[in-house]
């Protein structure tokens, strides 16, 4: 008890102002102990009643929504979507972008902001990753379907075969196949590895024989030599730095997808920094509405403190504004190139009768409702937060319909103009991926270590060598 | 059971004690030894003298192997086996093969920089002779454990029993190797 008292003071004495002084990670100042049952509390308890309520419906619209839509749609053929002549990208392709998108803000949370060493960024960093692995499987789906007949997707891949057919290299839709997978993969190495020494920690803590069995094996004989932890530490700063190149890489090559094509409205060099800001920017829209009812629900208050909200919707405005700078950039080069081909696209994204309504809720989500965040009222009020997240979500969404169905349904020839709706079909297939998702993210809070348990230690000043708190003498000094 | 052992643990309650201990452990000559902590502790690569790790390495080659591949499957396919004019573009060109050479080279150092870890820490494995110790548990929470190993030349029960408890070491005991 002396002991701790003295420490308690040199540790008064040695601190900065109150000024300067940063937010604590995790609240409460709890010892590692605490902190350890704290984090793996969710995981090992029991399932409570709200997780039921959400799960329930989610897996409904996953298990029978998502596949109805996705074989009727594969049996009977593309034409059950809204997508004809002139628009052949539709809701499929503008759900693709939009799920690639919310992937990316977690890959920026979890990997940039590591090499940058955010510490906040321990507590929310698992959730955000498990957000991106599971939006790019939901993205991944589009294309394979899109193409119309499921079953020749392999001649998207370079295997042998007797018609001596190979892809052809130089499209940037070949890229997307290489992207979309290698981003799969990489985003899934990188949560599974940062699990591995959490998997250890529920495996030390299990008391039942099957759960021991589980962690285990997925712990992989996991002890936390210092040998290991060395490795474990470079493997995980090189995957950080691969999955940072990712971020800018895998948006860039869909926005590719369009500025190829001569379509005005798509024919820009601006495209590759415009999808990735837009994906980062409905990304930290989706982290919003993901951590603020989590936390509450999950007891984590003083893990995902007001700090990290306030935090991730900093992101968002400051992602948000590169964005509307991308919009006013996009009407004013449409006025300057003095093409009336552009200029007729982008007055018909906002004055069109067809589309308008689109124009008008990007407008109004992504350049008006994100002013809001500048407010710190605003960003400590949790269910306006939400709310906000939601709508940047349905922003984005409608700033993918602007783009792709925007510039496709009235081409150069009037006579080749025409209407875009999507059918039953479409929304279905769209529910059922929003289920599959919501599923797979109920599913990892409850079973999986949904806080990094060990990244999160490693940031209090209980586990730094030559702090008071983590049993230093004389501050630190030797 | 066996009668081998594997070496002797002791306990530790801080992160600054088992630094401490580590680097008193190395100056009374013991090369075979090793700390289990909950998360890596500052200055314990410096202590324990363990350099650069190879995983970086591991990566590199995975990377630049996977790029100059793809880069050699692009013209395979559509400059060697099949040429096919597109755009009226050169049949193979460096610019062209770059972006799926790039792409998968962050695929192939990613599986590498996974792969080495796992290899260089002899993962995974079906049993360490420290996980049926009770009170190991505790490394993946709040306690730091420091284990000399039996396969050290200055190994001796006693000495080293001795060692570990003038260092502030408790919970001393033997493990025994049940492999």
């Amino acid at each position: 008890m002396a002991e701790s008292v003295t420490k308690l003071e040199e540790l008064k004495r040695l601190a900065p102002p109150a000024e300067l002084r940063r937010a604590p990670v995790v609240e409460g100042r709890p010892n590692l102990g605490a902190l350890t049952d704290k984090l793996s509390a969710f995981a090992e308890g029991k399932t409570p009643v709200w997780w039921w309520m959400f799960f329930l419906p989610a897996a409904f619209a996953a298990t029978v929504i998502f596949p109805t839509c996705l074989f009727y749609q594969v049996f009977t053929g593309v034409g059950v979507w809204g997508n004809n002549h002139p628009v052949m990208w539709g809701l499929d392709i503008v759900n693709f972008i939009w799920w690639v998108g919310v992937a990316h803000a977690g890959t920026l949370i979890s990997a940039l902001l590591f090499l940058t060493r955010q510490h906040w960024r321990t507590t929310i960093g698992r959730m955000a990753e498990a957000m991106t692995v599971f939006s790019v499987m939901m993205a991944g789906l589009y294309p394979a379907i899109h193409v119309g007949r499921a079953w020749f997707d392999w001649f998207m891949f370079p295997v042998p075969n007797s018609n001596d057919l190979w892809p052809q290299f130089k499209s940037p839709l070949m890229w997307d196949v290489f992207a979309v997978n290698t981003y799969l993969v990489v985003s899934s190495l990188f949560w599974f590895m940062g699990m591995i020494p959490d998997f250890a920690v529920l495996r030390d803590r299990s008391v039942t024989r099957i759960r021991k069995t589980i962690f285990s094996f997925l712990a992989m004989g996991w002890t936390g030599s210092a040998r290991q932890w060395h490795n474990y530490e470079k493997a995980y700063v090189v995957l950080c730095g691969l999955c940072t190149l990712l971020v800018f890489t895998v948006s860039s090559i869909v926005g590719l997808d369009f500025c190829t094509a001569q379509i005005a409205g798509w024919h820009a060099t601006i495209f590759p920094l415009y999808f990735v800001i837009g994906a980062v920017f409905c990304g930290f829209g989706m982290m919003l509405v993901l951590l603020i009812p989590l936390r509450k629900w999950c007891g984590l208050e003083g893990v995902i403190t007001m700090s990290h909200i306030d935090k991730v919707a900093k992101l968002a405005l400051v992602s948000g504004l590169i964005i509307d700078y991308i919009y006013l950039m996009e009407f004013f080069i449409a006025w300057y190139s003095g093409d009336p081909y552009e200029r007729w696209v982008f007055g018909h994204r906002l004055f069109g009768h067809t589309y308008m309504v689109m124009g008008w809720i990007l407008i109004g989500v992504n350049v008006c409702v994100t002013q809001l965040l500048w407010f710190k009222k605003t960003r400590s009020n949790l269910a306006l937060l939400f709310i906000i997240g939601l709508l940047i979500n349905c922003g984005m969404w409608s700033e993918r319909f602007v783009i792709v169905v925007g510039s496709l349904y009235q081409d150069f020839l009037p006579a080749n103009w025409g209407k875009y709706m999507p059918t039953r079909w479409d929304i279905g297939l769209y529910i059922g991926t929003l289920g599959a998702f919501f599923m797979l993210y109920l599913l990892f809070v409850k079973f999986l270590p949904m806080i990094p348990i060990s990244e999160v230690k490693s940031v209090m000043p209980e586990a730094d060598p030559h702090h008071p708190l983590g049993g230093a003498k004389n501050g630190g000094r030797k | 059971m066996s009668d081998k052992i594997y070496g002797i643990i002791a306990e530790f309650d801080s992160p600054a004690a088992i630094l401490c201990a580590a680097e008193k452990v190395r100056d009374a000559g013991y090369r075979r030894w090793d700390t289990f902590t909950p998360f890596p502790i500052h200055g314990m690569d410096k202590v324990m003298k363990l350099g650069n790790s190879l995983v970086g390495w591991v990566s590199l080659a995975m990377g630049a192997g996977a790029f100059a591949s793809v880069a050699g499957l692009i013209w395979f396919c559509n400059a060697f086996d099949y040429p096919l004019i597109v755009g009226g573009k050169p049949m193979f060109s460096a610019p062209m093969t770059f972006v799926p050479s790039y792409i998968m080279l962050i695929m192939g150092s990613a599986v590498g920089a996974l792969v080495g870890m796992l290899g260089l820490n002899q993962l995974p494995r079906l049993h360490h002779p420290l996980l049926d110790i009770k009170r190991f548990g505790l490394a993946s929470r709040d306690k730091f454990f420091l284990v000399i190993g039996a396969q050290d030349e200055k190994f001796c029960a006693m000495e080293t029993r001795k060692l570990l408890e003038s260092i502030g070491g408790v919970n001393i005991a033997i493990v025994e190797d049940s492999d």
